[in-house]
C-alpha cells in the first residue's frame, strides 16, 4: 500500500487539525494513524495516510498542504512513508 | 508502523543537519557513438546523451519532492573520451570539440557537471591518450561543466611516470589557462591511482568500460548528521563512539539506497551502486573536520588525526555496507580543503599541512583534494606530489587522487574563492626542495609485490 506521512510542526493553536483534516477529506485521503508530541516547546503532529484514492498527484497535495501550513503559521511536510521505513527498519 | 519520534529524527537530519543526497549520477556508455568522422562522432554523442538523460533532472526533482530529501546534484558520467575519440581525433583541438559537445549537452539536459573527459593510462599512454591529456587545459578553459580525470597508476600495473611528468605540466597549464578565474580549471581535473569505474562524485566520475550501457549511481552525504550524533556521546569510550558512527552511517546510506532504487525504477535504467562517502560542503555544520574535532581533536591535523580519520572511515563503511545491496565508488570520508569549513579553519590555524593531509589520505578516500598551492610552484614539484599520492594508492591497494590548484598570481597567505560547492581555500605552502631529477627519469614504476605485507 502506498502510504504517506504528513507532519505538522509549529506553535500550537486552535484549528490546525481541523484545517488539515478538512483538506484530506475533500481529497479522499484516508487517515490511518495520528500521533502528536511536544518537542522543545513545538507542537509536532504526524499522520500516516492512505492517498491511493485521491485523483491528485502527491506533488500537488504536498504543495497545497504546504500552502495551508503557511496560512495558519505552521510547517506541513508531506513525504512518502518509504524514507522513514527504510531508515528505521532493517 | 513508523512512530512519531522516528519521523522527527529523520526530518531533523534533513532540516537541521544537512542530510542530503549529494548526487544522482547517470553513467552512459558512449562506445556505440564511435565514428571516424569527427562531426558525426560529436553528433552521435549529443544524440545519445540527450536521449538517455532527458528525464534525469525531472526524475531527481520528483524524488526530492516525494521523499522530502534534497537531491543536490544531478550529473552525468561518460565513457573515457580518450577511447571514444581515438579514431576521429587527430589533434588535441579535435578532442576539444568533444569537450564542447559535452558542455553543450550538459546544458541541454540541465546537469551541472559531466564527467569522463578522461584517459586511463595506468601502464602507458596511447597516442590518443596523450592527445587528450594535452588538450585538457584548453578543454577545461573553454567549457563550464566538463570534468576531467586521468588514471596514471594502479596496484596491478604500477605507475606511469611519463604520464605523471606530463600531468604536472598540464595542471600548471590548466591553471594558467583559467587564471582570470582563480585557476578554477584545476578544480575540475583529478589525477587517480586505482580509479573506480563507478564513482558518482565529481570531478573524478567516469563511466568505466566494465559498466553496462547506462547505470544509476548515487552518492550520499551527511557529515552534519554524524557530528550531531557524536555530540550525544561526548566523553564515551571508543566502542560507543564507533557504534554511534556505524548506526548513523546505516541510516544515511539507507536513504541513498532508496533514492537510487526509485531513480532506477522511474528512469528504467539499472541501479549500479551507492557511494557511502561522507562528502562535506562549505556550509556550517556539514564538515568532516568538525567530526574529527568532535572525536576529540582541537583541529584536523592535530596528533591523532590519522587514527581518528581511520576509525571514522572504517565505521562509515561498516554501517553503510549493510544498508545497501551494492556499494562502490569511492566510499569513505572525503577531506577536501576548500569544500570543508573545518578543514579551512585548520589550515588557517596552522594545524594542517600538505604532509599531514598526505598521511590522512592513507586511511580514507580519496586524496589531496581541492588543495590550493602557490601559482609559481614548479611542474616537477606538482608531479612529485602526484607521484607520492599515487604510490600510497598503489601500495595500499586503494584509490587515491590529487586535485591540486596552483593559483596563478597568488601565494601562501592569500585566499582563493571558487564559489558554490567548491568553496574557498587558503593557499598552502609546498615543500621547496627539488625533485627534478626524479621526475625527469621517464618510464614507469613497476607493479608492487603482493606478498611480504609489512
Amino acid at each position: 500500500m502506498n502510504r504517506t506521512v504528513i507532519t505538522v510542526v509549529g506553535k500550537d493553536k486552535v484549528g490546525i487539525m481541523a484545517k488539515v483534516c478538512n483538506y484530506l477529506a475533500e481529497n479522499s485521503i484516508n487517515i490511518l494513524d495520528i500521533s502528536q508530541t511536544i518537542v522543545q516547546g513545538f507542537f509536532n503532529m504526524m499522520m500516516i495516510v492512505d492517498a491511493n484514492d485521491t485523483p491528485k498527484e502527491l506533488d500537488k497535495i504536498a504543495e497545497e498542504l504546504e500552502q495551508i501550513g503557511n496560512e495558519i503559521g505552521v510547517t506541513i511536510r508531506t513525504q512518502h512513508e518509504d524514507i522513514f521505513d527504510k531508515m528505521h527498519r532493517i | 508502523m513508523i512512530n512519531i519520534h522516528e519521523v522527527i529524527e529523520t526530518n531533523k537530519m534533513i532540516q537541521q543537519e544537512n542530510l542530503d543526497v549529494r548526487t544522482i549520477t547517470l553513467g552512459i556508455s558512449l562506445l556505440d557513438c564511435i565514428d571516424p568522422d569527427l562531426d558525426k562522432l560529436n553528433q552521435n554523442i549529443y544524440n545519445k546523451i540527450t536521449s538517455v538523460a532527458k528525464d534525469l533532472v525531472s526524475v531527481g526533482n520528483k524524488i526530492q519532492r516525494e521523499f522530502g530529501i534534497p537531491i543536490v546534484n544531478k550529473r552525468i558520467s561518460v565513457t573515457p573520451i580518450s577511447l571514444i575519440g581515438a579514431s576521429a581525433c587527430k589533434s588535441s583541438e579535435d578532442y576539444v570539440t568533444i569537450a564542447k559537445t559535452l558542455d553543450k549537452v550538459a546544458d541541454t539536459v540541465g546537469v551541472n557537471f559531466i564527467g569522463g573527459y578522461s584517459a586511463l593510462v595506468s601502464k602507458s599512454m596511447t597516442s590518443s591518450d596523450e592527445l587528450l591529456i594535452r588538450s585538457i587545459p584548453s578543454a577545461l578553459s573553454q567549457t563550464e561543466r566538463v570534468c576531467s580525470s586521468v588514471n596514471v597508476g594502479s596496484t596491478k600495473t604500477g605507475i606511469d611516470m611519463d604520464a605523471v611528468k606530463l600531468i604536472g605540466q598540464i595542471v600548471l597549464d590548466t591553471a594558467e589557462a583559467t587564471k582570470d578565474r582563480d585557476s578554477i580549471g584545476c578544480a575540475k581535473l583529478v589525477v587517480f591511482c586505482n580509479a573506480p569505474d563507478d564513482n558518482p562524485f565529481m570531478a573524478g566520475a567516469f563511466h568505466g568500460v566494465t559498466e553496462g550501457d547506462a547505470v544509476i549511481n548515487v552518492g550520499v552525504s551527511g557529515p552534519g548528521v554524524v557530528k550531531k550524533a557524536l555530540e550525544n556521546v561526548r566523553g564515551a569510550d571508543f566502542e560507543t563512539l564507533c557504534e554511534t558512527i556505524k548506526k548513523t552511517a546505516f541510516k544515511i546510506t539507507r536513504v541513498g539506497q532508496l533514492v537510487a532504487q526509485e531513480a532506477s525504477k522511474m528512469l528504467g535504467i539499472p541501479f549500479g551502486i551507492v557511494d557511502l562517502s561522507l562528502a562535506p560542503t562549505p556550509a556550517v555544520g556539514d564538515s568532516v573536520a568538525e567530526i574529527l574535532e568532535e572525536i576529540g581533536l582541537e583541529y584536523a591535523g592535530a596528533p591523532g588525526t590519522t587514527a581518528a580519520l581511520a576509525l571514522l572511515n572504517d565505521q562509515v563503511k561498516k554501517g553503510g555496507v549493510m544498508a545497501s545491496s551494492f556499494v562502490g565508488g569511492l566510499s569513505g570520508a572525503f577531506i577536501p580543503v576548500s569544500e570543508d569549513q573545518g578543514m579551512i579553519n585548520a589550515v588557517e590555524a596552522g594545524a594542517l599541512t600538505i604532509e599531514k593531509l598526505e598521511a590522512m589520505t592513507c586511511v580514507c578516500s580519496v586524496g589531496l583534494d581541492m588543495v590550493a598551492i602557490p601559482g609559481d610552484t614548479k611542474a616537477t614539484t606538482i608531479s612529485g606530489i602526484i607521484a607520492d599520492e599515487m604510490a600510497i594508492g598503489m601500495i595500499n591497494q586503494k584509490t587515491t587522487a590529487v586535485r591540486i590548484i596552483p593559483v596563478i598570481g597568488k601565494t601562501v597567505g592569500d585566499r582563493v574563492e571558487f564559489g558554490g560547492l567548491l568553496g574557498y581555500a587558503p593557499v598552502m605552502p609546498v615543500n621547496k626542495f627539488n625533485c627534478d631529477a626524479f621526475i625527469n627519469r621517464g618510464g614507469r614504476i613497476p607493479a608492487p609485490i603482493h606478498s611480504f605485507k609489512n
